[in-house]
């Protein structure tokens, strides 16, 4: 069971590898990526350090291109593929079906795994994607452990779950709330939420947070005030103001994680290219031992206090959940 | 241009569809797409009511495509999915890739709906080779994006292989997840939701705290606050989009169509409602109106 961790930064990316990580996913620093932020990922000089740090250390570099190609410079999508595999890239994770059968037509010795982004959350959807090589499903936060289940004992491929970080409720590469309100979504322009539509207000004392000018949450002077993702504001359903959709609050499967090493999943991924080394450094801390801990003795596997307990320091409102892996959560 | 009628995307009562269908056979809409795309567990139809209504709008003239669902979590789900491939009749509608794979199996031409991810041209001309025939862009697109894509040389020698069609009114479907947000919404989880989306005929409306629509929720499916509403983008849709969708709504469908069909040249524009919006078409966020 591989611990896959994410960098945003070159500091990232050495703090995940020199604390037990074995593979880290990065990507480069443009829209042809998921995490599309200001002042995050990697440009060409520093994607080739990054493979070299990572193949020093006899460790494997999964490199991101996973949004959808836009048909006026698709050839961007294609000289990110050829820059990551020219720098050493050892995997490519991708969504749009395009770029994967480049890939796999101009590059087939290099690992294709299929990004969450293309959103296969069941076997007939793997198959489609079987024609074009992969070798590993980067499954939806969508699914019950139950369907994890059924689709490891199903599918005769790897599979890669989200063990921990930012948790998305839609099923990831069909949202797009996103560009609804802004006009940028994960699928075209690499961002949710993107932090230029971001208005902070003080009225009257409660803070509000607003997305391009829609109100999404309000905050008493003792609560604190989250950041505006917008499907995790409080609205109003029937006279009723609660999170309609989803709390802030972070994906946490260590409670799970003896069933999914019993299933025989390949890869667990920590959320968070976003985050700093010493959030990357924290959370691949506590994951190297809890894995090392389920491999070396999966019957007398327990969750430490201690890990729980720095992961709900490392959570959105330090709170955490199973997420759909828990059937109760839907 | 065409006029399509998209599949019911709420849990009506089976008299209700059954009604709404035939005030369809006797509309003038050109296109119908029926079948359950959002929830396995809304059963008010089942598959032989569909191909039963699907028959009878064929009779009344209509070109009838079954719409199948958009996330399959479930194997007995994909076995439901599996009666719509195999219906041996009707083209099928593909809104998961899924869907797509067991078509492509049988070698049956299908439409791609708007939440299949074609956003390009090398996309697009992949899946014209698996078997599309009519390509439903993503509803997050714009007219200058559909027109880039469909400029590029790439597309020019299949141009005559498919069909455009695009999404030009109703509340946008933005969402799917594996949380039923109208059973939370009445404390419910999914397992225990007694199927209330019935009671919900056009959704919940979910506001901002200052009084913006922003959502509507419909099971799984999240939606636009907003209606999409593309009456008056008509004339510029000329030449590029073959189809143009209205979604069923609870009221005022056919008085839309007929309006949608009076100004497909522009000679009859309609001013919008204050709860209308066109953002994406005009490359604005979703939610705007230009």
């Amino acid at each position: 069971m591989e611990l896959l961790c994410p960098a945003g930064s070159m500091p990232a990316l050495k703090a995940a590898i020199e604390h037990g990580a074995d593979a880290v996913y990065i990507g480069l620093k443009d829209d042809t990526n998921a995490r599309h932020f200001a002042g995050l990922n990697f440009d060409e000089a520093r994607l080739r350090e990054a493979a070299r740090y990572v193949h020093q250390h006899g460790k494997k570099l999964h490199v991101a291109i996973n949004t959808f190609a836009h048909p006026d410079n698709y050839q961007r999508w294609q000289q990110a593929v050829d820059l990551a595999v020219s720098a050493g890239a050892d995997v490519l994770i991708l969504a749009d079906i395009a770029v994967l059968a480049y890939a796999a037509e101009c590059y087939p010795k290099i690992e294709r795994h299929l990004s969450v982004q293309a959103s296969a959350t069941n076997a007939a959807a793997i198959n489609f994607y079987r024609q074009f090589g992969i070798s590993r499903v980067v499954l939806p936060r969508v699914l019950s452990m139950q369907q994890v289940r059924a689709l490891a004992k199903s599918c005769d491929i790897d599979l890669e779950v989200f063990a921990f970080g930012s948790l998305c409720i839609m099923a990831e590469g069909r949202c797009y709330l996103s560009s609804y309100m802004t006009g940028q979504s994960p699928n075209t322009a690499g961002a949710c939420s993107p932090a230029a539509f971001v208005q902070w207000q003080d009225n009257n004392g409660s803070l509000e947070s607003r997305l391009n000018g829609v109100l999404i949450d309000r905050f008493a002077p003792d609560e604190t005030a989250g950041y505006p993702t917008l499907c995790k504001g409080r609205f109003n359903v029937g006279g009723d103001t609660y999170h309609a959709l989803e709390e802030p609050t972070s994906l946490n499967t260590l409670d799970l994680l003896p069933q999914l090493y019993a299933e025989g999943i390949k890869s667990l991924k920590i959320e968070g290219r976003q985050r700093s080394p010493a959030y990357v450094t924290k959370i691949t801390q506590v994951w190297r031992a809890a894995i090392d801990a389920v491999m070396a003795d999966p019957q007398r596997f327990y969750v430490q206090q201690q890990w729980q307990q720095v992961l709900a320091g490392l959570s959105e409102g330090s709170q955490t959940t199973l997420g759909a892996y828990h059937r109760k959560w839907k | 241009m065409k006029f399509s009628l998209g599949p019911v995307l709420y849990f009506w009562p089976k008299a209700q569809m059954q009604q709404f269908y035939r005030d369809a056979a006797d509309s003038a809409v050109d296109i119908v797409y029926l079948g359950e795309t959002v929830c396995s567990k809304r059963r008010e139809l089942k598959f032989d009511d569909y191909i039963a209504l699907a028959q009878m709008l064929r009779e009344a003239g209509k070109q009838v495509c079954l719409s199948s669902m958009t996330l399959y979590e479930a194997p007995g789900e994909l076995r439901e999915l599996r009666k719509y491939v195999d219906n041996g009749e009707f083209l099928v509608e593909a809104n998961d890739v899924g869907a797509i794979s067991m078509l492509q199996e049988h070698g049956l031409p299908f439409v791609a709906g708007a939440a299949i991810n074609c956003y390009n041209q090398h996309s697009l001309r992949r899946l014209v080779g698996m078997g599309l025939t009519r390509w439903v862009m993503p509803v997050e697109l714009s007219q200058h994006w559909l027109d880039t894509l469909l400029s590029q040389s790439l597309i020019s020698d299949i141009r005559d292989c498919f069909e455009t069609e695009v999404f030009g009114f109703g509340h946008l479907p933005l969402a799917w997840s594996g949380r039923c947000f109208t059973a939370r919404s009445e404390n419910r989880s999914k397992d225990q939701c007694e199927l209330c989306c019935i009671n919900y005929p056009q959704g919940r409306q979910v506001s901002s705290q200052d009084g913006t629509a922003v959502f509507v929720l419909n099971g799984i499916q999240t939606q636009s606050g907003s209606r999409y509403n593309l009456i008056n983008q008509l004339p510029a849709m000329q030449g590029m989009v073959d189809i143009v969708r209205l979604s069923p709504q609870v009221e005022g469908t056919f008085d839309w169509l007929t309006k949608f069909k009076a100004n497909s040249n522009g000679a009859a524009p309609q001013p919008l409602a204050a709860t209308d919006s066109n953002g994406y078409w005009l490359n604005l966020a979703g939610m705007a109106t230009g």
